[in-house]
């Protein structure tokens, strides 16, 4: 995108609009992994007659919509220029605190607190996730430290509070108001899908046309540039932290609800296929770059992948092996389908 | 020129280079006799970085021809051979600032597969000792100044043992005394037969360092020619391509009846950086504030802007107080704010023209909150044609303008919200001869539109506009000056040299190595603005 040597467009006319907004480069690399969805599509469909099934397809899109939300509250993260390694562990620890603090302290296998009344549980698990993202922003805005080690630092630190609020046991007999969102379906297609889709459309609005979402581009950019224009760059970034970690626990509610249990690895390991999307989605780790669109087709890429190989019969064994080897091969093709250097 | 050939330090003939669909260098050429300080200008993106590129072994020639001292080029890749040949200071720093002198000079060039620590500080010692550059080789990079590191590259750069070069704008990061120092050092260098290229965009640099000047233009060699005798207004008129340029800078016309105090200050300091300052900036009057790099005159417009909490004081605009320490309000009591380093602080590069020029009134662009593609467009537009940016249109990503259509870019940012004051720190800082002028024109348009403006700079060119200049050293105003003043006497009050005012004779507390003149810097063509 940055030309090294700049034409100093001597030929080039400033004034009257020469034609209408176009749809230039940038707005290409939005699209480049359209095709890779439509190959994987055609893949699957010669790998396995079971791919081209209602009931495989509408999987496949509710089990990107957990990683989805991770990956939407990652790419505001990302796009600010900060990172939050801490959203796979908020996905589990936000449910298992809010479910504690609810759930009955006897009889279950689980005992909870019965501190609050059960329908509390969502606005308590969101809250908690919102409150995760703040202390993350108190670390890396208020106390500078580096912001990769300190999630880091926090990602160990929740899964471990997780583990031992929960005995490392997994969480059943969740409150049916809790586990609603994960497991209906509206219009004969899992409500998560919707409210996903709903809040990748919210989040790409408020990118394109709102004052701050606007921002978070200009601040990820060139903070000082951002400052220097009257941007208040840490309230903002603060704020993008705090939304990321009540999207993760957003998402730890529809897993929940999905799987209809809290498991204690509930989210471990995620991490790496939540930057693994959003790069290959074309959000750029230096920030200021990337669309929610491009983010949303990384995760389908990585999830449609994913179930392609499993229809193909690969032995379990070997699944780690083959995700891992999938992730770079993608990562590879995304760069050079956009023709951009990820950075 | 066909006996020139073997006998120059650098001959280069025909060379075409294209980076994608841009020509960057069409059938240029160039020749540096040994022991000659040749300069090269032009325009920003007139292919001078190409033509170092191709001259220093970084960038291959599509086609054409170079020679050094008569022996074709090295090997492309051999670094080696290059390094011998040729030797670069870039514009910008090429040392590691964590590692030691003695390791930034022999980066990459140990010599042994082991490091013997006693050994290499010792050789650096000689190295610069060889060339009078007084730096403890222990010493961190990151703990010297500007002026010093650069003389560790040209040491570092020379070390090699190459007899020509290229320094590619060496005096953009000096101060005055730093420049001087430098030419002193470069004369000593060229009296030992070293041949030097030197870029740079201030000609006054040029007529004071160089015997030889080559202008290119659109990728092409425009002019070469002996520099003593040399019209400044035929090397502008190289440069930009068109015949007279007019009066470039007209000296202000009459005393204008200034209006009601736009900004004003009361006691505003801060420490370490400023002490107490009462500023008044009228309506229609451009005031300058002119200090050496580190006079603290960036750190007053800073505190204007908002972005540096001052310990004490207070700031009004139209007479309203202004909360100090807080962008949102400066901007919204009216203070228009121009960065001094429009990479670090001024551009978002990857976004649009259009962003960037909005990124102060996103509040204006669409109701509650909301920002409208449309408006922005039309927005940025209007600030396309009135600042006269050169672009392929508002969604054109500003890292893909030229230096000066960027700055314009700063400048239409800073005033899209139609400032009571505009505050410019540097506003030429590192673009060409025509944009200068263009953007200083703006300036003042500002003001006679009713607005006030202060420039903040050392350059005496961006001072030249302004109705009256306050000099400013050590943090304290110890001058100040109405329209129409010496060039020396700004400098020497500029310097600190207190005594210097009304005087030729060099009177000030300057060390033995200042060349003669401290004025010597920026006096270009301004014969006539002289009474």
């Amino acid at each position: 995108m940055t030309g090294t040597v700049s034409p100093p467009a001597a030929d080039a006319v400033a004034g009257p609009p020469r034609r209408r907004p176009r749809v230039g480069p940038a707005r290409w690399r939005d699209f480049s992994l359209v095709p890779v969805i439509f190959v994987l599509g055609v893949i699957g469909f010669i790998v396995s007659p079971a791919f081209l099934t209602r009931d495989n397809l509408v999987g496949v899109v509710q089990q990107s919509t957990e990683l989805g939300l991770l990956v939407l509250g990652e790419a505001l993260i990302l796009i600010s220029g900060r990172m939050d390694l801490s959203l796979e562990s908020t996905i589990g620890l936000a449910p298992v605190l809010a479910l504690w603090l609810v759930m009955p302290a006897h009889g279950a296998r689980f005992a909870g607190l019965e501190l609050l009344p059960a329908w509390t549980a969502i606005p308590l698990c969101l809250a908690v996730g919102a409150a995760i993202g703040a202390v993350n922003g108190f670390l890396v805005l208020v106390l500078r430290v580096n912001g990769f080690i300190a999630t880091l630092g926090m990602l160990t630190a929740l899964r471990g509070l997780q583990v031992g609020i929960s005995q490392g046991q997994s969480i059943g007999h969740v409150p049916e108001s809790f586990a609603y969102l994960g497991k209906a379906d509206w219009l004969g297609v899992p409500a998560a899908v919707w409210i996903c889709l709903a809040l990748f459309a919210l989040g790409g609005a408020a990118l394109g046309y709102l004052r701050h979402g606007r921002a978070l581009y200009a601040i990820g950019g060139n903070p000082e540039a951002a400052r220097a224009a009257g941007i208040r760059v840490d309230r903002l970034t603060w704020l993008v932290l705090a939304v990321g970690g009540l999207l993760a626990a957003f998402a730890g509610i529809l897993y929940t609800g999905h799987y209809g249990a809290v498991s204690a690895s509930q989210g471990n390991g995620w991490i790496f296929q939540v930057f693994a999307a959003a790069v290959i989605g074309g959000i750029s780790l230096k920030g200021g770059r990337g669309t929610l669109f491009g983010a949303l087709t990384g995760v389908l890429t990585l999830q449609l992948v994913i179930n392609v190989m499993t229809l193909a019969g690969v032995p379990p064994l070997w699944t780690q092996f083959l995700n891992g080897m999938i992730i770079i091969v993608a990562l590879v093709i995304s760069r050079f389908t956009s023709g951009e250097k990820q950075d | 020129m066909a006996a020139d050939d073997r006998t120059a330090a650098v001959h280069a003939e025909g060379i075409v280079k294209r980076y994608g669909p841009t020509l960057a260098l069409d059938g240029a050429r160039l020749t540096v006799r040994p022991g000659e300080a040749h300069a090269l200008v032009g325009r920003n993106g007139a292919g001078k970085s190409t033509l170092v590129a191709v001259l220093t072994g970084m960038a291959r020639p599509d086609a054409g021809r170079v020679t050094f001292g008569g022996a074709p080029a090295p090997g492309w890749g051999d670094t080696g051979a290059w390094r011998r040949t040729v030797a670069c200071v870039y514009q910008k720093s090429m040392t590691v600032p964590e590692l030691t002198v003695a390791e930034n000079l022999f980066l990459g060039f140990q010599g042994t597969r082991t490091i013997r620590w006693r050994a290499l500080r010792e050789r650096a010692r000689e190295l610069l000792a060889g060339y009078g550059v007084d730096v403890d080789p222990a010493a961190r990079i990151k703990e010297l100044g500007v002026e010093q590191r650069q003389f560790v590259e040209i040491a570092r750069a020379l070390s090699g043992g190459a007899r020509l070069i290229i320094l590619d704008e060496p005096t953009a990061r000096l101060d005055a005394a730093g420049i001087d120092r430098l030419f002193g050092k470069l004369r000593e260098l060229r009296a030992r037969g070293v041949a030097f290229l030197f870029i740079s965009h201030h000609l006054q640099e040029v007529h004071e360092l160089c015997d030889t000047v080559t202008v290119f233009r659109d990728a092409r060699h425009v002019l070469t020619a002996p520099v003593p005798g040399l019209a400044e207004e035929t090397l502008v008129a190289a440069m930009t391509g068109e015949e007279a340029v007019g009066p470039v800078r007209q000296p202000r016309s009459g005393p204008r009846t200034a209006g009601e105090p736009v900004l004003r200050t009361r006691q505003l300091a801060c420490e370490g950086h400023f002490a107490p300052l009462d500023l008044t900036v009228r309506a229609g009057e451009v005031v300058g504030l002119a200090g050496a790099t580190a006079s603290g005159t960036t750190a007053i417009g800073e505190t204007l802007a908002g972005l540096r909490a001052p310990d004490g004081g207070r700031i009004a605009v139209r007479g309203r107080p202004v909360r100090t320490g807080s962008v949102p309000h400066a901007l919204a009591a009216g203070i228009g704010y121009v960065p001094e380093d429009r990479h670090r602080e001024g551009l978002v590069p990857g976004r649009s023209v259009a962003e960037n020029a909005t990124l102060t009134v996103a509040d204006q662009l669409g109701p509650a909150g909301t920002v409208l593609p449309s408006r922005t467009r039309a927005f940025a537009r209007r600030m396309i044609a009135a600042l006269d940016i050169r672009t392929t249109g508002p969604g054109q990503p500003v890292s893909g303008l030229s230096g000066g259509n960027q700055q314009k870019v700063v400048i239409a940012r800073a005033l899209a919200r139609e400032p009571a004051v505009l505050v410019a720190v540097r506003p030429t800082n590192g673009v060409d001869v025509k944009s200068k002028d263009a953007l200083l024109n703006v300036v003042r348009e500002v003001a006679d539109g009713g607005s006030g403006a202060l420039i903040v700079s050392d350059e005496l060119d961006d001072l030249r506009v302004c109705d009256r200049v306050l000099a400013v050293f050590h943090g304290r105003v110890t001058a100040e000056f109405a329209a129409g003043w010496h060039d020396h006497a700004l400098v020497a009050a500029m310097e600190g040299v207190a005594a210097a005012a009304g005087e030729d004779t060099g009177t000030g507390p300057s060390g033995p190595g200042r060349a003669p003149a401290p004025d010597a810097r920026n006096t270009q063509g301004t014969e006539g603005t002289a009474p």
